[in-house]
């Protein structure tokens, strides 16, 4: 594969809405980004910024108003099984357990039974909820539940990872675990991923570049370079002088943007 | 501080002895209400005959077969008519639920036409259709179909638009995510619906059945009114409340049975 094509990549995207009265809302303006094979990339703003937006359209799931969203430099055109999305919101089946709710990102595989089978188990093992295979998604924790959200996603063999805020409704201590987790998972697999947050210490922490945003319009405002050591772990990574550096940075940039 | 907790709290349950208990209080002050009233002859028995009374009609009607004759007579009317009703308005409502188009075509037409009393309908039918079997359908079609298919759509349109979404992320085409997906997440709620829809079903049963029949549960209480058998009318009455129930609870019952994963997750 050529390594100067980008996984994913915006090209001067909008994304307007039409409001009553012929008047419209523009969502996003003019946003152009790229996630280079292999790498972690935020999405950072603050409500409101357009970057879920962002986020639906590249999963095909939002119509793009005006520009053009490639992966492996084509152009996408709805939804499809290269890319994978978790949810802010808890997106299990209630009446399939959490071995079948994996085995639902395979519906479409060629694989045979068996090796879905396998399949389903190395990403329960991966999240650490292999032996919660039997059991039913409202037995679970919200934490839980997004782990197995994650062991889907990743079951049907992405080639990006799309996340919208994947933590944002868990409490805060669950929510350092899921990182750690995540960090695990993705070092593990070397997958692609963009993911949309508001919180700053989590970007820093995940990603290899940060895209902040600014709201209404919804644009890129900058672009930063996470330039901290892997592989990172939540305790460690924080501590760097470094990390406390990127933050200021940021902080700086989105303070400018969140006015009372 | 150590305070007794209230039996009136808002939003707060009580103990199982005190909300059953509650319960069943009522219904047996009720009863004894009944026996006092008529046992004390407060009351005409034309009025309201005793509990004895209709006991003994019971007896009569169990022994006569009249009792066997009538309600199968209604169970046969109430499940095919309903089941007309369900069949017809299970496809249109996840139609309705799940396209627009479909939104748009149905829903005029069906808040015309819902908005039009049932009952009104019966000289109608019987114009078209005689007094027999069919004009009940028709009855029971029309007082409950439109309802019905309303409700069916409102239980499609409750399935998380994220569910959906994540299904198309996983290669689903819109069918697949229909049968896989929306029809599961739905059937809960639409098995619901079936329970209320039943119960309108009954009461436009009765309805049909009171003004023209010559077998049925209805009809039995319409010639017992003709001769002042009031013990007759009140038999009739708690029949039908008791099959109405016994339905119900096979609903309830079933419900738990298929759906407990609906019942736990909030």
């Amino acid at each position: 594969m050529n390594a100067s094509i980008p996984k994913l990549e915006f090209e001067h995207v909008w994304k307007r809405f039409s409001l009553a009265r012929g008047r419209e809302l523009i969502a996003v303006q003019d946003v152009s980004l790229f996630v280079q094979a292999n790498e972690f990339v935020s999405l950072l703003g603050p409500s409101g910024c357009g970057k879920s937006t962002l986020l639906m359209m590249s999963a095909g799931l939002e119509t793009v108003s005006e520009g053009v969203i490639r992966v492996n430099g084509r152009p996408i055109h709805g939804p499809g099984r290269e890319r994978g999305v978790v949810f802010q919101s808890y997106t299990l089946f209630p009446w399939l357990n959490v071995a079948e709710n994996v085995r639902f990102a395979l519906l479409k595989s060629k694989l045979e039974r068996a090796e879905q089978d396998q399949q389903v188990e190395l990403y329960l093992q991966r999240v650490g909820l292999r032996e919660f295979a039997q059991a039913m998604p409202n037995q679970l924790s919200g934490g839980m539940r997004q782990r197995v959200a994650i062991a889907r996603a990743l079951a049907a063999q992405p080639e990006i990872l799309l996340m919208d805020e994947p933590f944002g409704a868990l409490d805060a201590q669950t929510r350092l675990l899921m990182q750690d987790l995540l960090l695990q998972v993705w070092q593990q697999e070397q997958t692609t991923v963009l993911f949309v947050t508001h919180d700053v210490e989590e970007a820093i922490l995940l990603s290899d570049r940060i895209y902040v945003m600014s709201a209404r319009p919804g644009r890129i405002k900058a672009e930063i370079p996470v330039d901290l050591p892997r592989p990172r772990s939540l305790l460690e990574t924080e501590a760097l002088p470094r990390f406390a550096e990127l933050r200021q940075q940021i902080l700086a940039l989105l303070r400018a943007e969140v006015q009372l | 501080m150590d305070k007794r907790p209230s039996l009136l709290e808002l939003r707060t349950t009580i103990p199982a002895h005190w909300y059953w208990g509650a319960g069943m209080s009522l219904i047996a002050l009720f009863l004894l209400s009944w026996v006092i009233l008529s046992g004390l002859g407060l009351v005409s028995r034309i009025f309201l005959p005793s509990p004895l009374a209709v006991g003994q009609e019971l007896i009569r009607q169990i022994e006569s077969g009249i009792l066997w004759q009538d309600a199968l007579a209604s169970l046969y009317r109430i499940t095919l008519g309903w089941l007309f009703s369900t069949l017809l308005a299970l496809p249109i409502g996840i139609l309705m639920g799940n396209f627009h188009f479909f939104e748009g075509l149905f829903e005029p037409f069906i808040d015309l036409v819902r908005y039009m009393p049932a009952v009104a309908f019966i000289p109608l039918t019987i114009l078209w259709l005689g007094i027999g079997d069919t004009q009940k359908f028709a009855i029971l079609f029309i007082g409950t179909f439109f309802q019905e298919v309303l409700m069916i759509a409102d239980n499609v349109k409750t399935v998380p638009r994220e569910w959906i979404q994540v299904s198309y992320t996983f290669g689903l085409n819109k069918w697949e995510v229909l049968r896989k997906v929306i029809l599961p997440a739905a059937l809960p709620g639409i098995w619901d619906t079936f329970r209320i829809t039943l119960g309108w079903a009954w009461t436009y049963l009765v309805v049909a059945e009171l003004v023209a029949a010559n077998v049925g549960l209805g009809y039995r209480i319409m010639r017992a009114q003709r001769f002042l058998e009031t013990e007759t009318i009140l038999l009739g009455i708690l029949i039908i409340g008791f099959m109405g129930l016994v339905t119900d609870y096979l609903f309830k019952l079933t419900y738990k049975r298929f759906f407990g994963w609906a019942i736990q997750s909030r």
